[in-house]
């Protein structure tokens, strides 16, 4: 089997993409991506954690997680596509104000 | 080297390789479709983990309705790629540094907790689907209820929050 460890070195690397792309991107889109990939590294860490103690709570707290990414992107979406119409560009280095 | 560990490593090099091609490719499109096969390919490691459920939620939500919704409002607003002006010089070397230095931090403390208290154990993958599927089933209806329901609060409050936000304003 492979050691535990070696999962959450992997989750680590992933998280730091993503916050690499959080940080390094000006379209809103890239971000949002870049913010699913940490959720995902957080819950490759959560699973190799449930298995090691072989219990089901960190399963369960994936679940959750990808359900609030789930609305969070529905959200997120919706407020950049809304900014889009109303300034025709996504450019997040222009936006200093949510009044439309 | 027994042929757990080389599967491991093979899709490991596989998600990292669609993590950074997500992060640095110019067009959205190509990342969206990245981020696709790096979500596929992390359902595989929670197969490995013994996670069939999570494993499958992963690829049906993730993988099918958010990187649809996602791939849709890129076409949608013709956003694949930023016009380059006005770039500030210094943002991407800073948010390189940054993230080398986030990575040696996490590994250097996932390293020394290891050796310090050496009880991580390899994961015990030889679990009874239908039987995992039930005892979590249980798990999440009895002990962990009343998060779900507020998940479900949660769901309905974001749709009908992208509903009132992109509707469309009556004239007059």
């Amino acid at each position: 089997m492979v050691p535990v460890d070696y999962y959450i070195v992997l989750s680590a690397f992933l998280f730091t993409i993503g916050a690499m792309g959080v940080l390094a991107h000006r379209n809103p889109l890239i971000i949002f991506m870049s913010i699913e990939l940490m959720l995902n590294a957080a819950n490759l860490a959560f699973v190799a954690f449930a298995s090691v103690h072989k219990t089901f709570d960190g399963q369960i707290f994936v679940f959750f997680v990808i359900a609030v990414a789930a609305a969070e992107v529905a959200v997120g979406l919706a407020l950049i596509v809304e900014i889009f119409k109303s300034r025709r560009n996504i450019d997040v280095d222009e936006m200093n104000s949510l009044k439309g | 080297m027994n042929s757990d560990l080389i599967v491991f490593l093979v899709l490991s090099l596989v998600a990292i390789a669609t993590a950074l091609g997500m992060v640095f490719s110019r067009n959205a499109v190509y990342s969206a479709l990245f981020l696709v096969l790096n979500f596929v390919t992390v359902a595989v490691f929670y197969l490995l983990l013994g996670a069939p459920f999570i494993a499958m939620s992963q690829i049906t939500v993730y993988a099918g309705a958010i990187m649809v919704l996602f791939l849709f409002v890129i076409m949608l607003l013709g956003a694949e790629n930023l016009p380059p002006s006005k770039a500030l010089p210094w943002q991407r070397p800073l948010a390189f540094i940054l993230a080398l230095v986030l990575a040696v931090e996490s590994v250097y403390l996932i390293i020394s907790r290891a050796q310090s208290d050496g009880s991580i154990t390899a994961p015990d993958a030889s679990i009874n689907t239908v039987e995992n599927l039930r005892e979590m089933a249980m798990t999440l209806f009895g002990q962990y209820l009343l998060p779900f329901e507020v998940t479900s609060i949660l769901l309905l409050v974001a749709m009908v929050g992208a509903i009132v936000l992109t509707k469309q304003e009556k004239e007059g």
